[in-house]
């Protein structure tokens, strides 16, 4: 009986300890859920005249993926984006972050080019105001510029079957 | 001995090998408070540096951007806003008392009382017994060995 209190305090502590391990500390949750997506004014990767911008994307939801050429991760998550852009349900943007504009394309000439549009971010300043911290990141805006989702670190294939899609298809079928 | 005078010296020489970038200010205020911000904002890749102890370059870009807004006028509360809206509460070393932190902040307080309360309870509970447990019979007893003792000697 006298165990009682020290025994009920270990068995608290372990569950709370074992909560924290399951936590990840790197997936820091973004501010911009559910707010206005922040700019995307950039030049695009292929044309350094041509510009894209967020009022370009309104009236139907949209992916952001977040990439660079020197991001290891990158690599493990690109042929999930390769093969969904196969199926050509919503645009896909990707915004290339801190790279050479000759290293990027060859990375796309040997793994293939997902992207329906690419933002050339050479200093990061895009970056900063989507609040990017480790590439890769992806966000999902939905059709009125309103920023739904992001994942950081590579796509799944689980994340991308169970999560983005399903949550593609509630937002084109609202929108 | 030699070696706690090194470990002291290196101890000491810690902060000025952090930031690398040498700035220029215009204003020595700017300057204080240009070091100050770096020191209270979080970088976000190895979270737990700050942005004048990291070498990541997503905290050179950070102290850049603070850079700009220093000189561009922003004040620090104007920086904490804006590092915050785009990288959430996370990046404040010390998160301001709202509703989401107030377990946070109340939780020490909280843990203090009861620390505070369990102490007085115990440490009169202690006292209380030992006094109780000493029974007339005994005392009585112990007395009489007293007694006997110092009639012995």
């Amino acid at each position: 009986m006298r165990y009682l209190l020290p025994l009920g305090l270990f068995v608290a502590l372990a569950v709370f300890l074992g909560i924290g391990l399951k936590l990840d500390p790197r997936e820091v949750p973004s501010p911009f859920i559910d707010k206005p997506a922040p700019a995307l004014e950039l030049p695009t990767l292929f044309d350094n005249s041509k510009t894209i911008s967020n009022s370009d994307l309104k009236g139907k939801p949209w992916i952001l993926n977040v990439w660079a050429s020197w991001c290891v991760a990158c690599r493990q998550e690109h042929q999930i984006f390769v093969s969904y852009s196969r199926s050509k349900r919503v645009p896909l943007v990707g915004l290339n972050y801190k790279d050479a504009a000759n290293d990027a394309k060859a990375w796309l000439q040997e793994l293939g080019n997902p992207y329906d549009i690419i933002a050339f971010d050479l200093q990061g300043s895009a970056g900063i105001e989507w609040g990017v911290y480790g590439v890769p990141e992806t966000f999902v805006i939905d059709a009125e510029g309103i920023v739904r989702y992001k994942h950081i670190g590579p796509v799944s294939p689980s994340t991308m079957k169970n999560t983005i899609i399903p949550l593609l298809q509630s937002l084109q079928s609202n929108g | 001995m030699r070696s706690i005078i090194f470990t002291i010296i290196f101890c000491i020489m810690q902060p000025l090998q952090a930031a690398i970038e040498s700035r220029v200010f215009e204003n020595p205020v700017y300057e204080s408070r240009y070091y100050q911000m770096i020191d209270k904002l979080r970088c976000l890749v190895c979270q737990n540096q700050n942005l004048a102890d990291s070498n990541s370059e997503l905290a050179r870009d950070l102290r850049d951007k603070t850079y700009e807004l220093i000189a561009g006028g922003a004040t620090n509360n104007e920086i904490s806003e804006f590092m915050v809206t785009r990288y959430g509460q996370f990046v404040l070393y010390e998160p301001p008392v709202n509703r989401h932190t107030l377990i946070l902040w109340g939780a020490p307080v909280v843990f203090a009382i009861i620390g505070i309360f369990v102490f007085v309870r115990v440490s009169r509970k202690s006292k209380s017994t030992t006094l109780l447990t000493v029974d007339a019979n005994h005392v009585a007893q112990a007395r009489d060995l007293l007694k006997d003792k110092s009639n012995n000697s």
